[in-house]
């Protein structure tokens, strides 16, 4: 399936799809991973991230996609001012992780409560991949609803999960379970073919054993 | 109406007695489950951005975060150049400045890249201009460009990282060629003929962006680019043929592109990004 939109768009802005469109999907996933209010966001270039980012603008995009804006969004170049009006502490440094694309990026967003890392890849057009979050490995791509859950490791677990999902008529497109340890917890991500509502998310967030479930609505350009 | 080679698109438009754009409509219907109208109205809002992007940049004085562009569309834009007010000086303002705007953080049309955004905005628009089109032909001119390029993104790559510029620059430049072609009337051939003859003159060009950014030597590319285009276009319209069909010519890119070492395809470390001021550009932007 590809639409000739591909071909001519997206309409983003500049100047590259890698480094800026790419930047701010990443940010905006961080957004809702977080989901609470943001006071401060830590931001770690790695690679050609790294070595680039003033020039492209990377900065600006990832702090926009924190802010919530999409790629097409023209406050981008502003993100930086508009962050500050917003009280949220910015810093940017640079790092070398292990074994990730060139284009990587570190986020850690945190307010006086609680913290969330997480790490994503840029990977050639705008697409993009997060590959961490919170030292759990996961994939995520960004474009289709999904779900990230934390929940105990036991026999059936997921299988309360998917029928609840089921019971509101939402089809699975991919599903990747990831545990740190045998038996402990484990960590879900759900990507599905439709949207999910609050409605949805309260009802999975009652079910004894999930800890904790966020909803990452997809970027549709 | 599927196509998956630059003959196939071709050879249906001939055979069905229709525009290379019209097949690209209907493929473009059927592949996304979507109406005529709603197809039709997002190239219009696709449209109205290049729309902006060709203004904003001809009114621009400031320069790039980076400072390495900026300004050279509105210098263009109000020079009374020696070949005359005419449709090669056209080409060369509107799509310097929608590069401009590019990289300036403004909003493009990544059409095929956001790195040679500019070419297919500025070639339609001042192609139009000459012949007095209606927006709603340079819309369909612009599915024409949409379905040439897909042919590339299937069979071969649209990444200056993959391929070099010839895959960004070179075919956004044969991809507008074969839209002016269809906008100006000619037949679905000479469509066909001017993606080949641009493509094929761009073959081989490389991607040695200095200090890794879009802007040097992107920008004024997009405006050689889209002067590249026009002579494309009006060969094949005078019925210039090109001896190796179009889709050879792609074939013959990916061939390139792949015996291309890795320095000059957008890493910054070979080419215009290595010599001396390049390498001394980066360093102080680095700082």
């Amino acid at each position: 399936m590809s639409s000739i939109f591909d071909v001519m768009g997206p309409v983003m802005v500049g100047p590259s799809s890698s480094h800026t469109a790419g930047a701010v999907k990443l940010g905006r996933i961080a957004r809702f991973i977080f989901s609470d209010t943001i006071k401060k966001a830590e931001i770690n270039f790695h690679g050609s991230f790294a070595s680039t980012y003033k020039g492209h603008g990377t900065d600006k995009a990832v702090i926009a996609g924190i802010l919530g804006f999409k790629p097409d969004d023209e406050r981008i170049k502003n993100s930086l001012e508009i962050a500050k009006e917003k009280g949220i502490e910015v810093n940017f440094s640079e790092v070398q992780l292990r074994d990730v694309h060139p284009n990587t990026v570190k986020i850690v967003l945190s307010n006086e409560e609680e913290s969330v890392s997480m790490v994503g890849s840029s990977i050639g057009g705008s697409d993009i991949k997060v590959i961490e979050i919170d030292n759990y490995e996961v994939n995520i791509s960004g474009k289709l609803p999904t779900l990230w859950i934390i929940h105990k490791d036991r026999p059936g677990m997921v299988g309360v999960i998917t029928s609840v999902l089921g019971s509101y008529n939402l089809n699975i497109a991919h599903m990747q379970d990831f545990r740190k340890k045998k038996g402990t917890i484990a960590s879900s991500i759900i990507e599905l073919d439709h949207a999910v509502d609050e409605y949805i998310l309260n009802h999975l967030r009652n079910i004894d054993g999930l800890s904790l479930v966020r909803y990452i609505p997809p970027v549709v350009n | 109406m599927e196509y998956s080679t630059i003959e196939e698109l071709i050879n249906l438009a001939s055979e069905n007695e229709m525009t290379v754009s019209e097949i690209v409509i209907q493929s473009e219907i059927e592949e996304s489950e979507k109406s005529r109208d709603e197809v039709l109205k997002r190239m219009r809002e696709t449209f109205e951005v290049m729309k902006e992007a060709v203004e904003e940049g001809k009114n621009k004085q400031e320069k790039s975060p980076s400072g390495l562009s900026g300004g050279d569309a509105h210098r263009l834009s109000n020079f009374d150049d020696f070949l005359g007010d005419n449709i090669y000086k056209k080409v060369m303002t509107y799509a310097v400045a929608t590069s401009e705007v590019n990289a300036s953080m403004g909003k493009i049309v990544a059409g095929p890249t956001a790195g040679s955004s500019g070419i297919v905005p500025a070639v339609l628009l001042a192609v139009g201009e000459k012949i007095n089109a209606d927006d709603e032909e340079i819309i369909k001119a612009l599915f024409t460009a949409s379905g040439l390029g897909m042919v590339v993104s299937k069979k071969a790559t649209l990444a200056g990282a993959a391929g070099g510029c010839q895959a960004e620059c070179g075919v956004g430049s044969a991809m507008a060629a074969g839209a002016a072609v269809e906008l100006a009337g000619g037949k679905p051939e000479m469509v066909a003929n001017a993606f080949a003859l641009a493509l094929k003159n761009l073959l081989g060009l490389v991607c040695d962006p200095v200090a890794g950014l879009v802007e040097v030597p992107c920008v004024k590319r997009n405006g050689f680019s889209a002067s590249h285009a026009l002579t494309a276009a009006n060969m094949a319209l005078a019925e210039v043929g090109s001896v190796i069909p179009a889709d050879e010519v792609v074939e013959a890119m990916t061939q390139i592109g792949n015996l291309m070492p890795g320095s000059l395809k957008e890493t910054a470390m070979g080419g215009l990004a290595a010599t001396e001021t390049g390498l001394k550009i980066a360093e102080e932007l680095d700082e």
